[in-house]
């Protein structure tokens, strides 16, 4: 069996700070991180992989420093890691990406045999689209699940899945056949610390690294800013109200009094909330 | 590298605010569509809200707002009753035995023709599971963009949609055109726009179309569908009263007292992001770009400091009431009334002063 797995290189954007006066982002030295929701992907791969045997290649798109997302993924377990990199995918949006992204599966295919299954992540905490999986399936003319919270059986002999998939109100319990594309809800499972063997062997393991050519890309009109139908005309902060939040006096009065004041201002601003609230709650 | 594969580097920057005359077989695309997410017989409701932004696109253009109902057979007359009602002018009806739930394939598949046929300028769907979904397989089935997770839509100048969402995981907004392509398509989450006026009576244009949908075709089969239980499931983008805590309450057990304020006032508790990665609440009563939007009539926020991520999940509710013990919190920017005081003291009195309140209120006879 082999199983490809598509991550990406994030900044962590827990730290990423805009300039108060310029608007842009701040990078420089916020720290990247593998896309959180990549993990539970690449933990069930991992996972498939263990029980049925066969290869899981991790392979990504990006600049050349996220080769060190790569080489994380490969101390997790994985066997194998594919960079694709090259000036002429900078500012790629999701059909950018998805074309790129779906050249280097099919190298992939072509060294290392086709693959039964594909992960991403459900999507990043970057761009936070969700399109780039899709993105992919559609592609390789891929069947795809997306949200997969359980993988309920994989049977290889008759290529066929089984997956609880989260849908509005519920779970759907949806059967297809291999190969086909997957992207796992967060929480569904913990990514596994890696043993000793393959944090050495990670460090030892040479990141394959492909540009646009090596990975049989003939039309850079489809790569990169110039292959993206969207384009990003403004970045902006979001104005400020026109008038601050008016404050409830606190100085010098109980925590009682404060109450009261508020809910006389609530009252004040919304007159019939209170009304509406007795009716549900009448049991107070 | 060949050279000849470096020469179109030098350009791509140019291309950015460049609108080239549309390419001739895109320019007979006209008017603006809505999915409908039309599950089980109900319709989620982020398709009205779509309906309503739809409507004033639409108006802005002086071009039709359609409505794309897709079901199994007899399954959609209430569905396309509702959508004229919340303003649209055609429904586009699908209705098909492989249509009776949701699916990735055939949904794809007639999302593709009807837009192939019909060709809409405009194509907006609910970011939810199911949009999400089948909008990422339609714009790359179509190679046009799409814009996810939209705050704001509008129109331009020259007729553009402009589509604004935040970016860099909410610290600040993009506005993002599809200028050279058709359909301009855009998701956009529950709640972010209001529900438009139900105009009982009010009636339209429907457009039934038929299509080939063999069952032996579609390899992807549903085996069953598990309804959540009702009970604890968190319901905060359409709850009328949320309080949702952050940082500011110091410890999980301070947290509870947001619970209990609530509970008294009847409506769902929440969290900003940090307290989910604390453990303190679960991922789905997170509430902020990266969680849920909300838009309830009243939103308690204790001590929570107001980052953007946070405010845009919130803009949208009637009256904000924020409790931090920073006066320069980043929070009363966007509050409507504040209390700067220690959230951990001020909501166990709170919620005491509102228990005696409405117990008050509800012993009292009737007075409606």
């Amino acid at each position: 069996m082999h199983i490809v797995v598509c991550v990406k290189q994030v900044p962590d954007s827990a730290q990423i700070r805009v300039h108060p006066v310029t608007n842009t982002i701040m990078r420089q030295g916020v720290p990247t991180i593998i896309n959180p929701y990549d993990l539970f992907s690449l933990e069930e791969a991992l996972r498939l992989r263990d029980r049925h045997g066969g290869e899981v290649t991790v392979v990504t798109m990006g600049p050349p420093m996220a080769d060190t997302a790569l080489r994380k993924c490969l101390t997790f377990g994985a066997d194998r890691a594919v960079l694709l990199t090259d000036r002429f995918f900078a500012g790629s949006d999701t059909l950018a990406t998805s074309y790129a992204l779906s050249f280097l599966i099919k190298k992939v295919s072509e060294n290392w045999g086709a693959p039964d299954l594909i992960f991403c992540g459900k999507q990043t905490i970057d761009g936070d689209t969700a399109q780039v999986g899709p993105g992919v399936a559609k592609r390789l003319n891929l069947l795809q699940l997306t949200y997969v919270s359980k993988i309920e059986s994989f049977d290889m002999e008759a290529r066929e899945i089984t997956v609880d998939r989260r849908a509005e109100g519920g779970i759907q319990v949806l059967k297809t056949k291999l190969p086909c594309l997957i992207t796992m809800l967060e929480g569904t499972n913990d990514i596994r610390r890696g043993s000793i063997e393959d944090a050495l062997r990670g460090a030892r393991t040479e990141i394959i690294t492909w540009n646009a050519a090596q990975a049989g890309i003939t039309d850079l009109t489809l790569c990169g800013l110039r292959g993206s139908p969207t384009i990003v005309k403004k970045v902006f902060a979001p104005k400020p109200r026109d008038e601050k939040a008016f404050q409830i006096e606190v100085e010098g009065k109980s925590m009682s009094d404060i109450s009261d004041a508020l809910i006389a201002e609530i009252g004040k601003r919304q007159p019939v909330l209170e009304r509406d609230m007795l009716k549900g709650a009448m049991s107070y | 590298m060949n050279e000849k594969a470096k020469a179109p580097a030098a350009e791509p920057k140019s291309r950015a605010n460049q609108k080239k005359e549309l390419p001739e077989h895109l320019k007979s695309y006209k008017h603006v569509w809505v999915m409908l997410e039309l599950e089980r017989g109900v319709v989620h409701p982020v398709s009205w809200e779509l309906l309503g932004e739809g409507r004033k696109l639409a108006d802005q253009l002086k071009v039709d707002l359609g409505a794309v109902v897709l079901g199994p057979p007899g399954g959609t007359d209430a569905s396309v009753a509702d959508a004229f009602a919340y303003g649209a002018d055609v429904c586009y009806v699908v209705e098909n035995p492989a249509l009776v739930d949701y699916r990735n394939e055939p949904y794809t598949a007639v999302m593709t023709e009807l837009v192939h046929k019909y060709q809409p300028e405009i194509l907006l769907l609910g970011a939810t599971n199911l949009g999400r979904d089948l909008a990422g397989s339609v714009a790359t089935t179509l190679l046009t963009g799409l814009t996810a997770d939209c705050t704001e839509l509008a129109v331009d100048a020259d007729g553009s949609l402009a589509a604004t969402r935040p970016t860099f995981g909410g610290s600040l907004l993009c506005t993002i055109y599809t200028l050279n392509y058709r359909p301009q398509m855009a998701t956009m989450r529950p709640r972010v726009a209001p529900m438009p006026l139900y105009q009982a009576g009010r009636t339209g244009r429907i457009v039934r179309h038929d299509v080939s949908l063999p069952e032996d075709d579609i390899i992807t089969k549903i085996l069953a569908f598990l309804p959540d239980g009702s009970t604890d499931k968190a319901n905060l983008p359409y709850a009328d009263i949320v309080v949702a805590g952050g940082l500011g309450m110091q410890n999980a057990d301070n947290y509870l007292l947001v619970r209990q304020l609530a509970d008294v006032l009847g409506g769902e508790w929440g969290g900003s992001r940090p307290l989910v990665q604390k453990g303190w609440i679960s991922s789905d009563r997170q509430i902020g770009q990266t969680g849920k939007t909300i838009r309830p009539r009243l939103y308690i926020a204790a001590g929570i400091s107001g980052a953007i991520q946070h405010r845009v999940g919130v803009e949208g509710a009637d009256l904000i009431v924020a409790i931090n013990t920073d006066k320069n919190a980043p929070i009363f920017d966007f509050a409507h009334v504040g209390i700067v005081a220690d959230a951990a003291l001020a909501l166990p009195a709170l919620t005491e002063a509102f228990r005696k309140r409405l117990s008050a209120a509800a012993t009292r006879p009737a007075a409606e």
